[in-house]
Formats: structure tokens, sequence, C-alpha cells
């Protein structure tokens, strides 16, 4: 719990554009992928990453989590890709096409080599897979174990649909099984889901049901194509007000508690216990993110009192 | 020479008149009383109405060295300046002095009178073309460029002696009455016109709608119109006011446009009363949604919007959000259709809204102001005037004022024009002083001047990104590079002046 992060959004870049690269700092997404996958074309791939290098190597004033997205690691790019773009140090890798366990592991495996090489900590790149086809769904499981490094699963519907040949509708009644199994594989192993993207940046209200969807199932974020989402995106993640407000009594009542010397929490004559706790310590620092409360909870003091 | 408060060197005349350097936004006050017009009478029965321009400039009396005014209602559809050249190029009037509202890139048309010496000089801003060449230093012709308040103060002090006023009139009857409401050529507010027909020795309206007697609602009366003369077009209605004005869907730009709103309401000025201006650009325009929303949410109604109208401050007033808008100059065919039909939907003059030296001006009155810049300064003075080129390619507007009178000026603009960077140590032009900017915001950071530290103080609490002007300077040029200062010949092609008469800047010739 120390180190949660707040993932409500995670914007891709296209890394072999300098004039987007250099707007990264200025947008309020809580995430950025640089993508060096399907946006770049093949011409580009490896301009691409030498880009991405330099603009990492000048982004001093990192003001959000940085992930970029490398080819997959069976093409002739995903190594290379690797190699030119960690010793700029980006946050973490997305990996896209994680169809199984063994990719990842693969991935992880890279992974400590290169940190070994840069002496920097072991684990320090975490990794976001990409579960975009009918075996990386079924794989889930599997996949959310194969690495410590992993600190989300990432739902990708648009290869998800091609790979079950069909449609994706706006309504995305096809996906909700896919989803809904990558979000039980997160759930299980205690790590985050991440939505995926809606293609239509000119549908905002299509775009607000999809995330109060995602939300509503226990995504707790979601990939975006344009800043313009973020705005709608971080508003659908917003706690609302009296969820704000009970999760203040909550604390108040595990305060109280200790004060008291109790370990039983009490709150409107209700028991509080574990999980109710788990909750108002999440509403609130996602509160804090958006300036609805002024200060940060006191992990010491929650935990303490559980 | 002589130094400005500013630091900017002044000469000591321009055009034959002696200048007084910049002090300060507030200090200088008018002394004396306003112009006057001459007195005239017009028996019954005795008419108005003339055949064709050139009767009416016969019947004016324009001579050599007079000086002759439009106004720019019509903005880049206007007919009429162009025309009326035309016919005192073709007369052999030399020397005339031109103190329209503001001269638009269609004008471009009268260049070759002003090489051949018909036009002598410019009592006002220019908008591209003629501007550019001027300050290459391919026309010889002094440009004297002031706010739309300033003009009105010019106008009313008398320093500027409009000798025959056109006013370009979209609906009006044979004895001058007239509006800008209706008719082929419907612009909205005469707010500039009015001014000119009060205080021109002589007045012609040129209309391509003639009603009959009398031409309701009333702009203009009657009581200050010399002659009539009908024309067959006016201007063009594609592009005297623009079919609509778009919030803008640049991330970068709704970006800003957020920093902006969060600013407004950050100042607490956002509350019942709340009076508000924005321009009809892209970022302007979504300031004012997130505005309306924040309205809306809260169940505020403001007192009025201001300046040049949108459709987007019509739906405002309509919501009930504004009780009213105080209108000197329509930006979409929308404001023009409200104009006509909504009580609470004012034209004003130029006069009543901006012009320092009255009784109080309504940009006094503002809370909120949201303007541009082509260049801002560490010192927050801003340049609209200039491009980073050097050529003098826009005119002031109301920008110096409103950024004088609201309690709040914010400038939206992005970090990096092009390849440049806004925020420069010094801009190439000063068009606004910097005492009259509260903040700017661009897209990578929020700069408060420190007059308003309460403000400064309450967004940091907000968690947004403050940032002193001068890292933010830094910031930006980490990406562009530091530009290379532009270098000037001595010649002065243009003084820039402040609102109330004083010469802020000048323009110089560009070296090339």
């Amino acid at each position: 719990m120390a180190h949660f992060k707040l993932r409500r959004s995670l914007l891709y870049v296209p890394g072999n554009m300098p004039s987007m690269l250099q707007n990264i700092p200025i947008f309020n997404c809580d995430s950025v992928i640089i993508d060096l996958e399907d946006a770049v074309p093949l011409a580009e791939k490896d301009a691409a990453r030498h880009l991405v290098k330099r603009f990492l190597l000048n982004y001093t004033d990192r003001n959000k989590e940085l992930l970029v997205r490398i080819n997959p690691l069976d093409s002739k790019w995903g190594y290379e890709d690797l190699k030119v773009v960690l010793p700029a140090m980006p946050d973490g890798i997305r990996l896209p096409k994680a169809d199984t366990p063994e990719i990842v592991e693969r991935l992880d495996t890279l992974l400590t080599e290169f940190e070994e090489e840069l002496e920097v900590e072991i684990g320090r790149f975490g990794i976001l897979p990409s579960l975009e086809s009918a075996l990386g769904v079924i794989n889930a499981v599997g996949i959310a174990n194969s690495s410590e490094r992993i600190f989300a699963l990432a739902f990708g519907a648009e290869d998800y649909t091609a790979s079950m040949e069909i449609e994706r509708s706006r309504g995305g009644e096809e996906l909700f099984n896919a989803r809904t199994r990558v979000l039980w594989a997160a759930k299980a192993k205690g790590i985050q889901a991440v939505d995926t993207i809606f293609a239509d940046v000119s549908d905002m209200e299509g775009l607000r049901a999809e995330t109060e969807l995602a939300k509503r199932l226990g995504y707790t974020g979601k990939c975006l194509v344009n800043p313009r989402q973020i705005e709608v995106v971080h508003d659908v993640f917003a706690p609302k007000e009296h969820e704000v407000e009970y999760a203040l009594q909550v604390i108040e009542a595990i305060k109280r508690a200790r004060q008291l010397g109790t370990g039983v929490i009490a709150l409107g004559g209700k028991m509080v216990d574990a999980p109710v706790v788990k909750r108002a310590a999440r509403v609130l620092r996602t509160a804090y993110a958006h300036g609805m409360v002024d200060t940060l909870i006191d992990e010491e003091e929650i935990h303490g009192a559980q | 020479m002589a130094l400005n408060s500013l630091g900017r060197e002044i000469p000591e005349f321009y055009a034959g008149k002696r200048l007084v350097p910049y002090g300060d936004a507030w200090s200088l006050r008018p002394e004396g009383a306003v112009a006057a017009r001459p007195v005239k009478r017009v028996n019954p029965g005795e008419g108005k109405r003339l055949s064709s321009l050139r009767e009416a400039l016969e019947a004016s009396g324009l001579a050599d060295g007079m000086t002759i005014a439009t106004h720019h209602s019509l903005r880049n559809g206007d007919f009429l300046l162009n025309r009326i050249v035309a016919e005192i190029a073709a007369m052999g009037l030399k020397g005339i002095w031109i103190a329209s509202s503001s001269v638009h890139p269609v004008h471009a048309e009268i260049i070759p009178h002003i090489k051949s010496g018909v036009i002598a000089g410019f009592q006002c801003g220019v908008n591209g073309l003629i501007g550019e060449l001027a300050s290459r230093g391919e026309l010889s012709c002094p440009i004297v460029v002031r706010t739309h308040g300033g003009r009105a103060r010019s106008i009313i002090e008398g320093s500027v002696k409009i000798d025959v006023a056109f006013i370009a009139a979209p609906c009006c009857d044979e004895y001058g009455n007239m509006n800008g409401y209706y008719g082929p050529s419907a612009c909205g507010s005469l707010g500039y016109a009015q001014i000119d027909a009060s205080y021109a020795s002589c007045v012609v309206a040129v209309t391509d709608n003639l009603v009959p007697f009398p031409a309701i609602p009333v702009g203009i009366p009657q009581t200050l119109v010399d002659y009539v003369v009908v024309v067959d077009r006016l201007g063009d209605p594609a592009k005297i006011v623009s079919t609509t004005t778009r919030v803008t869907t640049d991330p970068v730009g709704l970006q800003i446009a957020s920093y902006a709103s969060q600013v407004i309401e950050a100042s607490g000025l956002l509350q019942d009363g709340f009076s508000f201006q924005t321009g009809s650009g892209g970022i302007s325009l979504a300031v004012a949604e997130k505005v309306r929303n924040a309205m809306r949410k809260g169940s505020i109604k403001g007192s009025f919007g201001c300046g040049g109208i949108t459709g987007y401050f019509v739906e405002m007033l309509e919501e009930g959000l504004f009780s009213a808008l105080m209108d000197v100059q329509c930006f979409d065919q929308e404001a023009v259709r409200s104009i006509g039909v909504n009580r609470a939907h004012q034209e004003i003059s130029a006069d009543m809204y901006a012009n320092p030296f009255n009784a109080g001006s309504v940009v006094n009155r503002l809370d909120c102001v949201i303007l541009g810049a082509t260049e801002v300064d560490t010192a927050f003075n801003v340049n609209v005037n200039t491009e980073s080129n050097g050529y003098l390619l826009h005119n002031t507007g109301g920008h110096s004022d409103t950024a004088a009178g609201a309690k709040l000026s914010i400038i939206v603009a992005p970090s990096i024009r092009g390849r440049l960077p806004i925020v420069r140590d010094r801009v190439t032009t000063i068009t606004t002083p910097g005492d009259t900017i509260g903040v700017v915001v661009t897209e990578r950071g929020i700069a408060v001047n420190d007059r308003h530290a309460e403000l400064k103080e309450e967004l940091v609490r907000r968690k947004l990104p403050v940032k002193e002007i001068a890292d933010l300077q830094r910031e930006i040029c980490r990406v562009t590079g530091t530009p290379r200062p532009l270098e000037f010949e001595d010649e002065v092609v243009a003084v820039i002046e402040y609102r109330d008469g004083s010469i802020i800047d000048v323009v110089r010739r560009v070296k090339e």
C-alpha cells in the first residue's frame, strides 16, 4: 500500500513525433505510454527509439509515470527497443501481445540483465502486460503471476476483437467476458487493472459511459488515445462527495479506536472491518489526487489501527 | 529621443505632433472640454440623398490633407474604404489621412494609393500587408496605433479631427437613421461608428439596404447624418462576420483553457454579479465554456458579458447566466441576430466601452477578461501588434483597455508559437503594460503577477502549476532554444499609443 500509484489515465503518445513528445510534461494524465509499436511505421522504428531515448534523457523534471510500449519481443525490433530506451530510465515497459506467462518471464529476465548492466536496483523497471488476444485472456491468471514486476494488467480490445474475428461495438457487450476475466486475474493478484482505449475521440459521452462501466466492474484506470479524454476519465474515477465523507468518518473512527486502545472500530453503531478501511484509504488517496481533500492520509496510522 | 517608464525610446515628435512618453496606466488626466462638431440646420423638405459616393465626396468638401474615417464592423468583408479611396484618387486629391477604427487585410487594395501619395498616413492601427510593408520601409506613411478606447478618446478630446466620416449602414432610411441589425450586410453593433457620427465635421451614411423612414431601432440618429448614399453592396456577407466561432479541440488549447478557468474560480470573482469578457478565439471560447459550466453548477447569475460578442455569450444570456450583454462589436451571425431582438443585448459606443477619459467606461466594471498575446515578457508586458519577425501585423483592439479596466486580466497563449517561445526577456513591442496584467496562462504553467499575491497563494494551494515567469521562460526555452534578437533600423514606422494618448512603444523598420 505504501507504493500506491494512481493510474486512472494512461495516455498513448507516438514515439516518432517530436511535436507530441514535447507536450508530454504538460498533460495531467497519471501515466504516459510512449509507443514504439503500432503508431510507428516500419521505416521509422529505428529513428523513433532513438528519439524517445533523447526525449527521456532531457525530460528531467518527470512529473508522471513514463512507460514505453516496445515492439513484441518475438519481432526483430523488441530487443533493440529495450537496449536503446532502458538507459534513459523509463518507469516501465508496456508489453504488447502478452499471450503467455513465458513471454512475460522472458521480458523479466531481460530487464534483470539490463538492470545489472546499468547498475540500478533489480526490479526498477515495471511491466504492464497487454492482454489483447483470446490466448492472452485465457492465460490472464498465469500472466498476472509470471513476474513480480507486474503492477497492473491491461486489456487491449482492438487486437482482442481482431483475434476473435468480431467487430467492436459502441456498447462493448462483446468485450464483457474478456474484460471480466482480465479483471479477476488482476484482483486475485492484488494489482491494478487498466481498461482498453476508446478510439472515437469526439464521442465524449461514449467514453464516459464506457469508463463508468469499467469503473463499476472494478477497473482502476483506462488507456487513452487523446489528451482530450483525460478530463472525462478523471471525472469518472473521482470519488463522489458522499464517498469521501464516509471515508473520512472511517479514518476518524480508526483514530478514535487507537486513542481508546481498542482494536474494535465502530461507526454509527456498525463495525468497521478491514475491507472497509482499505476501501476508505483508496477513496481518500484518489480524493487527494483530485484536490478534494487537502492532506494525504497517514498510512501508518491506518495500518497501525487494523 | 526620450525614454518612457518602460525603457522604450520614444521620439520627441512624430507626424508633426509632440509625443508624450508613457508613464503609468492611471495618472495621465485630460484637460479642457470635449471636441465639438459644426452646428447645422436642415429645413423641412430638404433631402439628404445623393446619387453616388463621388457626389458625397464632393458635397462633403473633402480637400487635400483632410482626414476620413470608416468603421471596421464589416471587418474583412468591407468594400467601402477601398471604393472611397479609389474615388478620392480619381478626384486627384492628395495627402488624405485615414482615421478608421481599423484597417483590415482586405484594404491592401489601397496600397498603390499610399505609394502615390493619395493617402498620407493612418490615425489608426492596421492589420496585414500595409503594416508589413511599412515595417519593411516600403511605405512612407505614419501609422498611429490606438486601442478601441484610445481611438474614441482621441476623437472626443479633439486630438484626431475627422473631416468626413463614411458609415457603412446595413439598414438605413433616407434621412440617415440607421442600425447594423438588418440587411444583407448586417454586422450588428455600430459601436465604433457612433463616435465618428458624433464628432466628424461631415457624416455620410452609405447603405445597400434603404428602408422606409424611420429605420427602427435607431442606432445612429438622423440628427448626426448629413448625406445618404445607396450602393449596390457594402460588403461580402461571408466575411463580415464569421458564421461560427468554435471552441478549440486542440488538446494544448484545452489544457490552457482548463488552467485559465481554474484561475477564475480560484480568484473568488466567480460569484453572483460576475462580469466577463473573452475574444472569439478557440481557447477563449473554451475558457468561456468552462466558466459557463461552473456558473451552471454553482447557480451563479452574472451581471454582464462584454466586448466583441459571440453566439457563445448570446447562449449564456438566453440561458440566464448573464443579465445583459454590452456589445461594441458583433463577432458572429448569432450575435447579430440577438442584438436585433433582445433588449438585454445592449449596443454600446467605443466611448462607453473603453474610453479612459470619460465619467467611467464599461471596462472599469469588468471582473475578468481573457486576452491573447503574440509575446509576453518577464515583466508581464504583452505584445499583440508585431509578430516575432518584427512586422506590424495587428491592431491593438480592446487589449490594453480591458487589461487596465478589469479586476483580473488573464493572458492565455500556447507556450510555443511556431518554434518560438511566447515568454521573452523583452517583448518586441509593448502593447499592454505588465502592471495591468494579472496572470499568464500557458499549457506549461501559470505565472502570476506579484500584484495578485493572494491569488497566487490560492492557486498553489489548489495544486495548480504556478511558476515564476522567468522559470516558465527558461522551461520553454529548454524546448525551443533562445531566439536570436531581431535587428531594427532607427526609422520609426509606427507609434503605439497607450489608451490615454501617451506613447508606450514605437515600431521600427526591420533590418532586412
